[in-house]
């Protein structure tokens, strides 16, 4: 079946090379069959990749260790769930994935618009089968996933126990969503500035497709930092760790983007700009994905030398400069169509905020690619950490919030001071009444730039409930209706400034968790024998008994050994009890000995999490298993050659050692503060891009009917 | 050989595919059909528009005197986009 | 002021702030940046960001310091390592690691909390 896959993925480039030569020749010479045969081959890529996916998953449930992929990757006893997975936490099966979704989405949209965008359309097509025939041809010629061994082992080597965690299933595909997401809208814009029609149908398709990859890019993000907080032993949710980085920029640049958008849809002003946005989203998205598997920057997730870093760049310098050259020779197209009049209105805000976005996107591009800046500079490489980066994006964070309130209370076009005022004094009270509130109850005012978020976040959340509550009013004072009736038809009939409206809200809870859980953190990490207590903000935590676990892991993730604790978590009144653990995967190396090779291969911390409205506990343990070398050792010199069942009984009777007489343990407590605001955040922000983005029914009939009717018009002259 | 029959059998079955719509006959290209979409697209837009504004100015971000001036140009806007949709015919 | 001066005032000012947050950009970069090196050229009195491999048998786990020695990733130049904080899950004999902190009296003390461990074979060929 190997050499199936392998088939569908050199007929699926073909298939792409065919679509960019078919569609080109259809939009030069007028031929539309030409465009519809285009089209049809990158349904085709999609199916083909489809068929190579379906053939990879069921190697991988089959245990088929002759791929060497399977052999690589995944073993009889690694759980269902994560046999699945594993195909994608490899290199070439990474590359298959966002091929795949590439010719997925593709498929989806040329489908969609098959009967608008006419001359735009088959331009995109080209783009985007040109976009899947370098990663094919990657695939074809350098890292095929479909590559056998001449002799299939008896077994594989497991997937690797960090990534075995329900965010590991979803993070990649949704951040690839995100990635290919933005090849939609920069295909449809290199179509649009070679056709030379960046008008209103354009915007409005554009609009669409970015805002949905924005959204996929944005859960994929927060994922990543959930995966993170909950899974990894060091208790933290972002580190600016290059790969990081390398996500949140093209997300950065997306949301200028969507705002700067509107603003040529309502002035035809920033048309270049919007157009270099789009190019620079679609470049990071590039660079993103070729961070990862480069090993070009030194970070957690660097892999080590890569034999395709180099045909990477090579794609993303031509991608480059490519649409660079498009907009510059479209530039007498481009010119705007008005002026900012004054720096008090709608418009001039949007730019601001671009400029904050793009000014973030920047930081954090030096920052990331420091190492290498300074190495071209001073031979030595050089990196920035964490206090560098906070401190300068922190204030344009708090910059960014006061803009995302201060935005939608402005209208287009004019604005007057009263009116300003009018619209502000409610917010600006609130968020005045806030900063009281937390000087006089909180120790907020221990850190300044928290306190001014705390703020900013009350004002943000002033504004969008002044926004619904004066919007539903009017509605009520036009239509008469209740006020659910006049709130829902509100939001349904402007969903864009709504949606918009939840988002920022979403945001502002966003920060409100960041700020809060940065600044007031309290970890303590200490060392605990069974019975002992300690304080850890208002909590007190005792370390009740330890725990060792043959088999059956509370993670699910088949790990053989788990040791762990049991903590009595007490504050006030409330009693509860953790159950963190560390969980020992055995490794194939023989030289540690038939029993040791359980003890001494990966371990991961199974963290666990007390979530809270007000405060996490979070609690990871690192169990000293030093006194159960001499036993280990006896162990390996004894029965190293018994039969399983003897080994498997040895090894129990170890573990069980550890549970009775048991070391001091090594325990990192972390408190945070309205951590969990920032997934609520996310997922509010999450439901206001979804607002937004859904199209309303009765716009679409009006534009079919009047499609419908030109159609008549026409056919009537005819006869 | 796996290989090689695989090859045969998808790449046959893509060009039925892709090379049906071609042996139809061509269809001229129209542009007025694209130009028909995008001043529809823009007239939507301007529609939008003018409704945003009276929202903004029923929710008191627009006094009355300036809501009157750009609801005037908003609709003299739309007026040129009709105009240009009918005399496409 | 007529519009069009008034902008171009604008676009000046503007640049202005530009050029000026560039510069402060730059120049903390360049002051705040930790350098990397490997064991073999690191030098005593100032903080570096070491990059190595641990050497197998070299990991002492005793009491609340970790203790191992890093060697030049392609060459066997070593330098003990004095650790304290979180050690991360993939630590091992044999992986490649960054630790920050300074040379002091033949021993790399490092900072708290700064060891980081790359994730073995993910994207590479073997395992």
């Amino acid at each position: 079946m190997a050499g199936v896959g392998s088939a569908c993925l050199l007929v699926a480039l073909i298939a792409a090379l065919y679509a960019a030569g078919a569609s080109v020749y259809a939009a030069r010479s007028g031929r539309r069959q030409f465009a519809l045969s285009g089209r049809r081959a990158i349904y085709c890529m999609a199916g083909l990749l489809a068929l190579a996916m379906g053939i990879l998953e069921a190697a991988f449930l089959g245990d088929d260790f002759s791929f060497a992929l399977v052999a690589q990757g995944s073993s009889s006893d690694t759980p269902t769930f994560y046999k699945v997975t594993a195909m994608w936490a490899t290199q070439s099966g990474s590359l298959l994935l966002w091929a795949f979704l590439l010719s997925v989405y593709a498929s989806l949209v040329l489908f969609l618009t098959r009967r608008s965008l006419r001359e735009i359309a088959p331009w995109a097509t080209a783009v985007l089968g040109l976009i899947g025939a370098f990663f094919l041809l990657l695939m074809v010629g350098w890292e095929n996933p479909f590559d056998t061994l001449q002799r299939a082992p008896a077994d594989g080597a497991g997937l690797n126990p960090l990534l075995r965690h329900p965010a590991m299933m979803i993070h990649p595909p949704m951040l690839y969503s995100g990635y290919v997401g933005f090849s939609i809208p920069f295909a449809f814009a290199v179509g649009a500035l070679i056709t030379r029609r960046t008008g209103a149908d354009w915007i409005r398709s554009t609009r669409r497709f970015a805002l949905v990859a924005w959204t996929f890019l944005g859960t994929g993000i927060m994922l990543g930092a959930l995966w993170s907080y909950t899974e990894l032993g060091w208790g933290g949710y972002w580190a600016w760790d290059p790969v990081e980085n390398a996500s949140l920029m093209p997300w950065l640049v997306g949301t200028a983007f969507l705002h700067s958008v509107m603003v040529q849809e309502k002035r035809g002003m920033l048309k270049v700009w919007n157009a270099s946005l789009i190019v620079a989203t679609f470049v990071l998205a590039l660079l993103g994905t070729f961070l990862v598997r480069s090993g070009i920057l030194d970070s957690i997730h660097a892999f080590g030398a890569s034999t395709i870093g180099v045909q990477f760049l090579i794609f993303i310098a031509l991608v480059a400069v490519a649409s660079t050259a498009l907009v510059v020779s479209r530039l007498p197209h481009l010119r705007s169509e008005a002026r900012l009049d004054s720096l008090l209105s709608r418009e001039a805000f949007f730019l601001l905020n671009n400029l904050v976005l793009v000014g973030l996107c920047l930081v954090i591009f030096w920052g990331t690619f420091f190492p290498l800046i300074s190495e071209a500079f001073t031979g030595e490489k050089a990196s920035l950490g964490p206090p560098w980066f906070d401190g300068y994006t922190t204030p344009l964070a708090l910059v960014l919030v006061l803009l995302a309130g201060v935005g939608p209370v402005l209208a287009w076009r004019r604005v007057t001071w009263a009116g300003i005022r009018r619209a502000l004094r409610i917010p600006v009270a609130a968020s005045a009444g806030a900063l009281v509130l937390l000087l006089l109850l909180t120790d907020a005012g221990d850190s300044a730039p928290s306190l001014v978020m705390f703020c900013l976040a009350a004002f943000v959340l002033a504004v969008v409930g002044q926004e619904f509550w004066r919007g539903a009013a009017a509605r009520r004072v036009m239509t008469g209706d209740p006020w659910p009736r006049a709130l829902t038809t509100l939001v349904g009939r402007n969903r864009r400034r709504y949606g918009g409206y939840i988002v920022h809200a979403g945001i502002a809870v966003l920060f409100l968790g960041v700020a809060a859980s940065s600044a007031f953190l309290t970890q303590r990490d200490v060392r605990l024998s069974p019975g002992q207590s300690t304080k850890v903000g208002d909590y007190t935590v005792t370390y009740v008994r330890p725990t060792a676990r043959l088999g059956g892991d509370r993670a699910g993730t088949g790990a053989p050994i788990s040791f762990g604790a049991v903590l009595e978590l007490r504050k006030g009144g409330h009693r509860e009890l953790l159950r963190p653990s560390r969980n020992f995967y055995p490794t194939q190396d023989a030289s540690k000995g038939a029993i040791g090779r359980f003890f001494e291969g990966e371990a991961t911390s199974e963290v666990d999490l007390r979530w809270g409205a007000r405060q996490d506990f979070w609690a990871a343990v690192r169990p000293d298993i030093s006194e159960l070398d001499g036993p280990i050792r006896e162990a390996n010199a004894r029965f190293g050659d018994s039969n399983p069942n003897v080994q498997g009984f040895v090894i129990a009777a170890i573990t069980d050692r550890y549970r009775r007489n048991p070391p001091p343990a090594a325990f990192r407590f972390i408190v945070s503060p309205l951590v969990a605001w920032i997934w609520i955040g996310g997922g509010i922000a999450l439901l206001g891009a979804l607002v937004a983005a859904w199209p309303s029914p009765e716009a679409r009939l009006r534009r079919v009917r009047a499609l419908q009717a030109a159609r008549v018009g026409r056919e009537l002259s005819r006869a | 050989m796996e290989y090689a029959v695989a090859l045969l059998l998808l790449g046959a079955l893509v060009v039925l595919v892709v090379a049906a719509p071609l042996r139809r006959p061509g269809e001229a290209r129209r542009h007025e059909d694209a130009r028909r979409a995008e001043l529809e697209a823009a007239k939507e837009a301007k529609y939008r528009e003018i409704r945003d504004a009276e929202l903004d100015f029923r929710m008191g971000k627009l006094s009355e005197a300036d809501h009157r001036t750009v609801d005037r140009e908003l609709r003299a806007e739309a007026i040129e986009i009709l105009r240009q949709l009918d005399s496409l015919g | 002021m007529d519009p069009s001066r008034k902008r171009k005032l604008r676009l000046v000012a503007l640049l202005g702030v530009v050029v000026v947050l560039g510069a402060a950009l730059v120049y903390t970069s360049f002051s705040a940046s930790t350098e990397a090196s490997s064991p073999s050229q690191v030098k005593p009195g100032r903080s570096y960001e070491l990059t190595g491999k641990v050497v197998p048998g070299s990991i002492d786990k005793s009491g609340d310091e970790l203790r191992f020695r890093i060697r030049d990733r392609d060459g066997s130049a070593s330098v003990p390592v004095a650790y304290r904080g979180v050690v991360p899950d993939p630590f091992r004999d044999g992986r490649e690691v960054i630790v920050s902190g300074e040379l002091k009296g033949g021993t790399f003390v490092a900072e708290r909390d700064s060891l980081v461990t790359k994730c073995p074979s993910k994207f590479t060929k073997k395992s």
